[in-house]
């Protein structure tokens, strides 16, 4: 059993060990970090992507234009998948973000609708937001509840959680989409930003950079890794791990009412039945970003990534004239090898 | 059999008055198993105390019991001297008591310095809990140092060390906080032989520094090695008490076992 560049007792032996000690340790440490470093690969991938397409349709893909409008789609899903990695470094998973957005949505639509419909005043837009966050964080507290205290795994409690908030929006909305939205909305959300840059990319980016702060520098950040790496070594080191699971899903589903509540300025109406697979894109993403399902690993960086990969593929494919439906297939075969990556890697850290 | 007679007074070198930690008939049932039955267990300053028994002689449970992870149905526990109630693993770290578990409890994808504070951390911004990674990194490095440990990178997920590296994190971090005692719960069961020295060169050094340590372990010769003294659990009770330099493993075994009655108090110290 070789054991080098392990523990060296100083005392005993005053040398640091056997001269090659050292060089191992190092190149230990550079093979680690190469093969350990996932968002250098995702990003790789996206950088071959963008020159791909630049290469391919020149002067026409990443036009500033172009560049806002996928930016613009893919907020939503940034906003989603902000919450998901939290969620997935804890081990978990949460399929129902999809949903609790449309969820979300729909309660701040009805609400809009009884208070001034498409003249609803700035103050009654705020009153209606704040309303469409609580439902996303409630319905995400409730689902905390279910995995936290009740036991359930998570992706069975997210499951039970998507079906109700999918039934109950269409039992608030009779079936049919609310298309009455407040004009103030639509105008600021749908198309109005600031320096030329519209709110819905402003406000995805700031999520990100905060909630990416909170999670490398922040306490939070840190028990979130820690629950996900080893639960009971967290529970054994004093903190409060359901509680902690708690906050996690009832921020990702806090995200997911932001998301809805911009969906529906953005659209101007709930569109129900067009987020039953956000949940796939979301967790794609995160995933795609080298968060590992078993926990313990992810990055906000990454995140962004994994989801500007699939967003741009779309707008690229249609550019370069390819079926954009290629789009599913070429996420579907990157995410495989992302997923097959991190399996790679954690039998290789077990030997190295 | 009946319980010796406090080694404060009967024992041959003299202990150095009131035991730092102290089990006084404990007792706890699991269903129809008496896991203990009357168990007492003392640690004094300073020493390595081993506490030895047969599979099920309820090693485990006394310490999940002084570690604060488990209650006791009956009996007392003291420490200096006073009565206290152990209701969780935090209450027996406000006393200075610390351990290190046989899984070693590390969050593998968490680095050294993570490990090493997790659940106490340094705050740079403590209204928004803004983490001081700098300094706990710092204090992590003095940490391992004082321990005399060397690890190549405290900011590698542990998961990446050795098997014996891993085990000096977790020994470092009982260390760091561990003001009295610390228990050590099978610490070499999973090393290979270079690791287990080193190991028990870590648990002298814990002593060294004036921190009592509890071990338990199934080996024998490491045990003599080690401890000063060894304490043996049988069915749920004490039944002998050594010192470590005044036994044989033979007298260890046979005490485990029963195969050697311990009746008269002469064989106990």
């Amino acid at each position: 059993m070789s054991d080098t560049g392990a523990v060296q007792t100083g005392q005993r032996d005053s040398s640091p060990g056997p001269r090659d000690d050292s060089r191992d340790v190092a190149s230990r440490r550079l093979l680690r970090r190469l093969v350990t470093g996932n968002v250098t690969w995702v990003f790789l991938a996206l950088i071959i992507e963008m020159a791909y397409f630049t290469a391919a349709a020149p002067g026409k893909f990443l036009t500033a234009n172009d560049l806002s409008l996928i930016s613009q789609t893919a907020a939503p899903f940034l906003l989603m998948a902000i919450g998901q990695t939290f969620v997935i470094i804890t081990a978990g998973i949460d399929l129902s973000v999809g949903f609790v957005l449309v969820l979300s949505g729909v309660v701040a639509g009805e609400y809009y609708l009884s208070h001034g419909a498409a003249n609803a005043s700035t103050g009654t837009i705020w009153i209606g937001a704040v309303i469409g966050l609580a439902v996303g964080a409630g319905w995400g507290l409730l689902q905390g509840i279910l995995v936290a205290w009740a036991k359930i795994p998570p992706l069975i409690a997210t499951l039970a959680g998507l079906g109700g908030a999918e039934g109950i929006s269409y039992l608030i909305t009779g079936g049919s989409d609310l298309r009455v939205v407040p004009n103030k909305l639509v105008s600021s959300i749908g198309t109005g930003g600031i320096f030329g840059i519209q709110w819905l990319i402003v406000i995805s980016f700031a999520a990100t950079l905060i909630f990416g702060l909170v999670l490398t520098y922040t306490q939070f950040g840190r028990y979130t890794f820690a629950i996900g790496s080893n639960p009971d070594a967290a529970a054994r080191a004093g903190i409060r791990v359901n509680r902690h699971l708690l906050k996690v899903y009832a921020l990702s589903g806090l995200l997911s009412g932001l998301a809805g509540v911009l969906d529906l300025g953005y659209f101007g109406t709930t569109t129900i039945s067009g987020h039953s697979l956000d949940n796939l894109t979301v967790i794609t993403a995160v995933v795609l970003g080298g968060a590992s399902l078993f926990g313990g690993r992810g990055s906000m960086v990454g995140t962004l990534i994994g989801v500007y990969i699939p967003a741009m593929l779309a707008t690229g494919l249609i550019i370069v004239g390819v079926n954009q439906y290629w789009q599913y297939v070429l996420t579907g075969a990157v995410l495989a090898a992302a997923v097959y990556l991190d399996q790679f890697r954690r039998r290789l850290r077990e030997r190295l | 059999m009946t319980e010796p007679t406090p080694a404060a007074t009967s024992g041959p070198a003299a202990e150095p008055g009131t035991p730092l930690l102290e089990a006084r008939n404990l007792a706890k049932r699991y269903g129809h198993v008496r896991a203990l039955d009357g168990a007492s267990f003392e640690v004094f300053p300073a020493e390595v105390v081993a506490l030895i028994g047969d599979n099920g002689a309820g090693k485990s449970t006394l310490v999940k019991i002084l570690s604060g992870a488990t209650r006791p149905d009956g009996g007392q526990i003291l420490v200096e001297g006073r009565p206290v109630q152990l209701a969780s693993p935090l209450d027996a770290r406000k006393y200075g008591i610390e351990t290190v578990y046989q899984d070693l409890a590390l969050a593998p994808d968490l680095d050294a310095a993570a490990n090493l504070h997790l659940g106490r951390e340094i705050y740079l911004i403590p209204f928004l809990r803004v983490l001081n990674k700098a300094e706990m990194r710092r204090r992590a490095v003095v940490a391992f140092k004082d321990l005399g440990v060397e690890l190549p990178d405290v900011s590698a997920p542990v998961g990446t060390l050795s098997g014996g590296q891993r085990q000096s994190v977790a020994v470092a971090r009982a260390v760091a906080y561990a003001s009295k005692v610390i228990f050590m719960d099978e610490p070499t069961a999973a090393l290979g032989v270079v690791q287990r020295g080193r190991v028990l060169d870590n648990i002298r050094r814990v002593r060294d520094q004036g921190i009592s340590v509890v071990l338990i372990s199934h080996n024998m010769p490491e045990v003599l090695a080690v401890a000063d003294r060894v304490e043996v659990l049988r069915l749920g009770r004490r039944v002998a008490r050594y010192r470590a330099s005044e036994t044989t493993i033979d007298q260890l075994v046979g005490a485990m076992t029963g195969a050697l009655d311990i009746a008269d108090p002469k064989d106990l110290s």
